[in-house]
């Protein structure tokens, strides 16, 4: 005990001594502390990925060299990766807000489907307007339809008590089940062998970016839902931290206790709150079926609502951050597909390991236990 | 329905029910200790690539199915140090390994044998069809046996009702959740292995297709009790093997058939018919500062 003691009082003295030290860095310190974990997972990330590409039979920084050069290239690594970021800004936003109001959105995947099909049905079924009316139809169907099918589980949670994680899970599998009966039984073009549906009408066709920034070709479908992307971060930023019921949706996350006493009807915040995630996931559909596919096709997510995860994690739930890592998964996803061609051993499924290995990471920086106590 | 028919469906919904039943029977482990699972998909996969390429190299089935336990195990044992020891949201951390190894094994796939969409296939000798189904069975009465006439058991259930009890006694509460962790792993990988060395004859890219959630909603519909859950298992593999019966019948909508396990068990979560409780202590981890979520 008494040893213990003498240690303890040790390292006080020493404490004591590097305090003004430690105090001159700790602006610097403070200013990178936001950063800090994601960065670090995302280290550990790459270094573990690195031995695995060593182990497989390939070189870890060849590898890494392609894929971040593919990604990067002018003007088709560039344009593809903020092509397939856009989604992940969606997603991550998505995942982000239900976060910071005390929730667990497993469903973006599910929420993102709904959108995507009422987007398609919308363009089909106005396939004769002009575009002046039926693109903000279709835009205003997928949000409605990725915030009802989000609302669900909020619904199912407030009044219910049901656990949104398992509930998310669910309609996932659901909203596909819908989508495709629909798509199989009302919307496919007679003899095509695809699950998909027929095309939207013209009217519903978001312009790709190509039409407008100088020395990109149309060929790459980036769209206008990249910069929408861009806007609804703002937005949700807005939203969060300048709004009153903003305030009241991250109370709500913070404490619901504590909520509920100062005032805030609390069910009615997990609704809404699912509801705004929902919508955001639910706008994956602009990207996918009004800026590139022009139509509902069965299966067309890459997990995006899962990759969302990974996104608002990394982005520790704030809009700008969930933007630079739906960036950095975008790259990696452009980057893996010249990986799986070029690389000798390695496939483009190191993408899914390292995001698996961040998330991991970013998840196991809470001290301790022992360290904490 | 003849006769035919309906025998035909009965044995094809206990082989549909074996992987969801064995990774079930996994998830209560884990979540009767107070661990939530969402990991049974990954863990899945990660024990039909490791039987399919153990048993191809070995030839040895036998060898395959240990192998994957082993895996199982050592995965889960990734999730159980990052939730329990580093604190990690249990469900985060469950994604996390879902997508790992949505990736990992075709990547590994790809270098062993020049294809990320499957492995070798394995000749008809080197299968297990029957003994997983077997094991599946037994495990129930032996899980409902172990939950709740061991002390094993009993320490297991107090870990997920009452971690501070536990705690207060003296014993282990992060012991006790890894090793239920562990169990849980090493069962979901053996619900993945039948698919790859029992129902199929190889490992396919993503080819638990979702399983590990149905066994996950099937632990929800069976509240957490291993007979239910059996029964449940046995509802799904049902509608599994009706949606497999209908598939190329003109006018069925099969993805209605594809969707009741989901919908009875958001019905059974929503209260309608009783209501599910989940153990009490479920996703909190214990705090030495009694916080929790």
């Amino acid at each position: 005990m008494n040893a213990a003691q003498g240690a303890q009082g040790g390292w006080q003295r020493a404490g004591a001594r590097l305090a003004p030290a430690l105090a001159r860095l700790k602006p610097w310190a403070d200013r990178l502390a936001p950063v800090r974990a994601p960065l670090l997972a995302l280290l550990a990330a790459f270094v573990a990925g690195g031995l695995l590409i060593a182990a497989v039979g390939d070189d870890p920084i060849a590898v890494y060299g392609l894929l971040l050069g593919s990604a990067l290239s002018w003007p088709d690594g560039i344009g593809y990766t903020l092509f397939y970021a856009t989604p992940l800004i969606f997603t991550g936003l998505a995942v982000a807000v239900a976060f910071r109001a005390g929730l667990f959105n497993v469903g973006a995947e599910g929420q993102l489907y709904a959108g995507a099909f009422a987007a398609a049905w919308v363009g089909i079924a106005g396939g004769g307007l002009p575009a002046w009316l039926l693109l903000p139809l279709a835009g205003a169907a997928a949000v409605a339809a990725g915030g009802a099918w989000g609302a669900l589980p909020g619904v199912l949670k407030a009044r219910f008590g049901a656990h949104e994680v398992i509930t998310t899970i669910m309609l996932n599998f659901i909203a596909v089940a819908i989508a495709g009966y629909l798509t199989a039984h009302r919307y496919q073009q007679p003899g095509d062998a695809i699950l998909e549906t027929r095309p939207i009408g013209a009217g519903a066709h978001l312009a790709r970016l190509g039409a407008l920034v100088p020395g990109l070709p149309a060929r790459i479908p980036l769209n206008l839902a990249f910069p929408a992307a861009l806007a609804a971060c703002g937005l949700v930023y807005l939203l969060l931290w300048r709004t009153r019921w903003g305030y009241e949706l991250r109370v709500t996350g913070a404490n619901p206790d504590a909520a509920a006493y100062g005032g805030i009807a609390v069910g009615r915040q997990l609704v809404l709150g699912m509801a705004i995630s929902g919508a955001l996931a639910g706008m994956v559909g602009i990207n996918e079926v009004l800026g590139y596919r022009y139509r509902y096709y069965d299966g067309f997510s890459a997990g995006y609502g899962f990759t969302g995860i990974a996104v608002a994690l990394l982005g520790r739930n704030h809009p700008a951050g969930v933007a630079l890592a739906a960036l950095l998964l975008g790259a990696l996803v452009r980057g893996g597909l010249f990986v799986g061609i070029f690389a000798e051993h390695v496939s483009r499924d190191l993408v899914l390991v390292l995001q698996g290995l961040a998330i991991l990471f970013v998840a196991a920086q809470r001290l301790p236990r022992s360290a904490a106590a | 329905m003849s006769g035919q028919t309906a025998s035909f469906l009965a044995s094809s919904a206990v082989r549909m029910a074996t992987p969801l039943l064995l990774a079930a029977l996994g998830g209560l482990y884990s979540e009767r200790s107070g661990v939530v699972n969402i990991a049974l998909e990954g863990l899945m996969l990660a024990g039909a690539f490791t039987a399919a390429t153990v048993t191809h190299f070995a030839h040895q089935p036998w060898l395959g199915l240990l192998a994957a336990a082993g895996a199982g195990a050592a995965v889960a044992l990734v999730h159980a140090t990052a939730t329990i020891r580093f604190g990690a949201d249990q469900v985060v951390s469950g994604a996390a390994i879902n997508i790992l190894f949505l990736g990992l094994p075709p990547l590994l796939s790809g270098a062993l044998f020049a294809s990320t969409s499957e492995t070798p296939h394995l000749p008809r000798g080197e299968l297990l069809p029957r003994a997983p189904v077997v094991l599946a069975a037994l495990l129930v009465p032996f899980t409902w046996y172990v939950l709740e006439r061991t002390r094993f058991g009993l320490r297991l259930r107090a870990a997920g009702e009452n971690p501070e009890a536990v705690a207060s006694a003296g014993l282990s509460v992060e012991r006790i959740r890894t090793a239920a962790v562990m169990v849980s792993g090493a069962l979901a990988a053996l619900g993945g292995a039948y698919l790859a060395i029992g129902q199929a004859s190889q490992f396919t890219r993503n080819m638990t297709a979702g399983r590990g959630f149905i066994a996950l909603a099937a632990l929800i519909f069976g509240k957490w009790r291993p007979f239910q859950t059996m029964f449940a298992c046995l509802l799904f593999g049902l509608a599994e093997a009706v949606a497999i019966q209908v598939q190329g019948a003109a006018g069925v909508p099969v993805q209605f058939v594809q969707m009741i396990p989901y919908v009875l068990t958001l019905v059974v979560l929503a209260g309608f018919i009783g209501h599910a409780r989940p153990p009490r202590s479920l996703g909190l981890p214990l705090e030495p500062r009694g916080g929790g979520r």
